[in-house]
C-alpha cells in the first residue's frame, strides 16, 4: 500500500533501460521523504537476475512476471499486468519512462484506473500536503507547468530520459522478489495484436526537434574538440549542430549543418561555440528562444543576436560548462 | 452495401512551432493573437492514413467506406472539419460544450470515446500521435482503452488493410516493427508518415457550404461527472514562463565563476 512503483522497461539485450534505473533512483529519494518503499515491476521473458541491478538503485521489492510470449513489448499484456497489480497493491504513485513504450502504456493504464497522468515530466517533488508535484514543459516548451493530482491515487507520471540521475545506493534492509503468475495476470485476448517483423536500425541524425542545440563553428579547431560539444549536448538532452565551415572541414556529419543550406532550427537554447555568425548561418537559428554565443572575438556578428555573450576560447568554456552541468546534475 | 466506418480524431491547435519571441506578452502570458489556429500536424497525417485506408478497402468493392472526422473544441474548430472535407473526408462532427472546458486527457478521451460510440458502428480510428500544444500523446491510447479496442501507436505506413484486419509499420525508438491487428483498432500516426493530400478544387466548391453537425455534451449521453474539470484528476498548480524576452546581451565572464553562475541560473530557470 502507498508505495512508489516504477515500471521498468527492458532493452533488447534484456537489461533494464537507463531511464528506468534513473526513475528507481529518483523514487528512492521520494520514498524516503514519505517513508514508503520503492517497488519495481518487470515484465518480460528472461528475467533471471534482473533484481540485482534494481536493488543497487534503491528498490525494495521487484515484481517479476516472466512468460515466453513477452519477448517484445506489446501494449495489451503489459496493460493487463499493470492494471491488475495496481488495483491489488494500491501504490501512491507509478512512474514510467517517457519513452515510446512508456508513452504507449501509461496513458492506457491511467485511463482504465481513471487516475491522473502527467506526460514528460522533467522534475518530480512532494509538496507540503504529500502530493506528488509533477513538473513539465508545455506549450511547445514556452511554459513550465506544475501539475498535481490531489484527489486520486495513484499519481502517475512519465519522465524524460536523462533528466533524473542514476544513483547507486546501499542495498535496502528489506529486499524481496515477488513473482507474478502469468495465468493470473494474462489472458489470451491480450495477444490479439501480432508482431510480424522487427527491424532495428542505427539512429538517424535529426537535430530539428532537439530542445537544446550545442553548435560548433570552424573556431572549434578540430574533430577532436567537437567531442566536447557532443558531451555537453548529451548532458543537456540536446543535439550537436555545426556551421557549413565546420562540416566542410570534416568536424562532423553534414546532417548537423544549421543554416541556409542546412536545416533551420528553433530550439529552446542554442549554444554557439566558436561561430562568428555569417548571415547564412544566422538565418537557420536566429529564431531560437535563447542564444548563447561563445567566441574569442567580442565583436563577432553573432553576439548581436545573442542573449548571453561569453568572450573566451570555446574549448575552454565548453569544458567548464560540462564540469558545472555534471556537478549540477548531482544535486 | 455494408458500411465500413473510419473515424479520424483531430484537434485544432495554436501554432506553437512557428512563432518567434513575440509569442509571449511582457507579463509572461501567452500572446494568442500571435498564434494562428492550425490543424494539428500529426492529425493531418492521420487523416491521410485514413483516406489511404479508404482507397485500399474500396478496391475490395465489398463495402461502402466512409471517413468521418471528429474534433472537440470551440465552434470554430469546424474549420478543420471543413479542411478535412476539402481533402477528401466524407464528413465530420464538432463536439463543443462549455461543460467540456478544463478537460485533461482523461476527460477528453472520455468525451471522444462517447462521441465515437454515438456514431454507432466503427471499424478503425486514426489519430495523430500527439498535439503540438500539449505534446502528451495520451488521448489516443486513452480513447482506445475507453472503447476497449487494441491500440497501435506511432504508425507511419499502412502495409495492408482489409475489412477484417490491418497491418501497419510502426516507428520504434531504434527501428521499426510491423504489426497486425483485427478490427476494430485505434491507430496513432507518427510525424514521419506521409503528408496529407492537397485540397481538391471540386471538393472545395461542392462542400464549402455543407453544414457541419455540432454535438453538445447531451448528444453523447455521458456521465456528466466524467466531463470537463470534474472529470479531470490532474490540476495545474502553477505556470511559469520560460521564454526570455529579447533584451540586451548579457556578458558572462569566461572564468569558472562566470560559467558556474550561468549554468546554475539556467538550471534554476528550467532551461537546462
Amino acid at each position: 500500500m502507498n508505495n512508489i512503483f516504477v515500471y521498468c522497461e527492458l532493452k533488447d539485450d534484456g537489461k533494464v533501460a537507463d531511464v528506468s534505473l534513473e526513475l528507481c533512483s529518483k523514487a528512492r529519494h521520494l520514498a524516503d521523504r514519505i517513508n514508503v518503499e520503492v517497488e519495481a515491476v518487470v515484465i518480460g521473458n528472461k528475467l533471471k537476475g534482473v533484481e540485482l541491478e534494481l536493488f543497487k538503485h534503491g528498490v525494495n521489492n521487484v515484481f517479476c512476471l516472466e512468460d515466453q510470449r513477452l519477448a517484445f513489448y506489446q501494449t495489451l499484456p503489459h496493460f493487463s499486468v499493470m492494471t491488475k497489480l495496481i488495483e491489488r497493491e494500491k501504490p501512491y504513485s507509478v512512474l514510467f519512462g517517457a519513452t515510446p513504450v512508456g508513452r504507449d502504456l501509461a496513458p492506457r493504464v491511467a485511463s482504465y484506473l481513471r487516475c491522473g497522468l502527467t506526460a514528460d515530466c522533467t522534475a518530480l517533488d512532494i509538496d507540503e500536503n504529500g502530493n506528488l508535484m509533477q513538473i513539465r514543459p508545455a506549450f511547445g516548451g514556452n511554459i513550465i507547468a506544475t501539475i498535481l493530482c490531489p484527489d486520486v491515487r495513484p499519481q502517475m507520471a512519465t519522465v524524460r530520459e536523462g533528466v533524473m540521475k542514476q544513483e547507486i545506493f546501499e542495498r535496502q534492509a528489506h529486499t524481496t522478489v515477488t513473482n507474478l503468475s502469468a495465468a493470473e495476470f494474462l489472458e489470451p485476448a491480450d495477444f490479439v495484436v501480432n508482431i510480424i517483423e522487427r527491424k532495428l536500425e542505427e539512429k538517424r541524425i535529426d537535430i530539428k526537434g532537439a530542445p537544446i542545440i550545442v553548435s560548433g563553428g570552424y573556431g572549434m579547431g578540430s574533430k577532436e574538440n567537437f567531442k566536447l560539444l557532443h558531451e555537453l549536448a548529451g548532458l543537456l538532452g540536446g543535439e550537436v549542430g555545426a556551421t557549413r565551415a565546420a562540416v566542410d572541414a570534416g568536424f562532423c556529419e553534414p546532417e548537423r549543418q544549421v543554416g541556409q543550406t542546412g536545416v533551420t532550427v528553433r530550439p529552446k537554447v542554442y549554444i554557439a561555440c566558436g561561430i562568428s555568425g555569417a548571415v547564412q548561418h544566422r538565418s537557420g537559428m536566429e529564431q531560437s528562444a535563447l542564444i548563447i554565443s561563445i567566441n574569442t572575438d567580442p565583436h563577432a556578428p553573432l553576439n548581436s543576436i545573442a542573449d548571453y555573450v561569453i568572450t573566451g576560447d570555446a574549448v575552454d568554456v565548453v569544458t567548464k560548462m560540462i564540469k558545472y552541468c555534471k556537478s549540477n546534475n548531482k544535486k | 452495401m455494408k458500411e465500413f466506418q473510419i473515424v479520424v480524431l483531430a484537434k485544432q491547435v495554436p501554432d506553437t512551432k512557428n512563432v518567434g519571441k513575440d509569442a509571449m506578452n511582457a507579463d509572461g502570458t501567452i500572446n494568442r493573437a500571435a498564434l494562428p489556429a492550425i490543424f494539428n500536424p500529426d492529425d493531418m497525417k492521420a487523416l491521410e492514413m485514413a483516406l489511404e485506408c479508404r482507397d485500399i478497402i474500396k478496391k475490395e468493392n465489398k463495402v461502402d467506406v466512409k471517413v468521418t472526422v471528429i474534433t472537440m473544441g470551440p465552434p470554430r474548430a469546424s474549420e478543420i472539419i471543413r479542411e478535412s472535407m476539402f481533402r477528401g473526408a466524407d464528413g465530420g462532427i464538432v463536439i463543443s460544450d462549455k461543460r467540456f472546458a478544463g478537460s485533461d486527457t482523461l476527460a477528453t478521451s472520455y468525451a471522444l470515446a462517447m462521441a465515437i460510440k454515438k456514431l454507432g458502428h466503427y471499424d478503425l480510428v486514426f489519430t495523430g500521435r500527439q498535439a503540438i500544444d500539449g505534446d502528451t500523446a495520451q488521448v489516443g491510447p486513452q480513447t482506445a482503452e475507453k472503447l476497449e479496442v487494441p491500440q497501435i501507436t506511432y504508425a507511419d505506413e499502412i502495409i495492408a488493410a482489409t475489412t477484417d484486419s490491418i497491418r501497419l509499420k510502426r516507428v520504434l525508438q531504434n527501428g521499426v516493427e510491423i504489426v497486425e491487428s483485427k478490427l476494430p483498432v485505434l491507430v496513432t500516426v507518427h510525424g514521419n508518415a506521409q503528408n496529407c493530400r492537397s485540397r481538391h478544387a471540386h471538393l472545395v466548391i461542392s462542400r464549402k457550404n455543407d453544414e457541419i453537425p455540432m454535438w453538445t455534451a447531451d448528444d453523447i449521453n455521458p456521465d456528466f461527472e466524467r466531463l470537463g474539470m470534474k472529470g479531470s484528476p490532474t490540476k495545474v498548480k502553477n505556470i511559469e514562463n520560460v521564454v526570455l524576452a529579447k533584451k540586451e546581451s548579457i556578458s558572462i565572464k569566461s572564468d569558472d565563476e562566470g560559467i558556474r553562475g550561468l549554468v546554475e541560473d539556467l538550471t534554476a530557470a528550467h532551461i537546462f
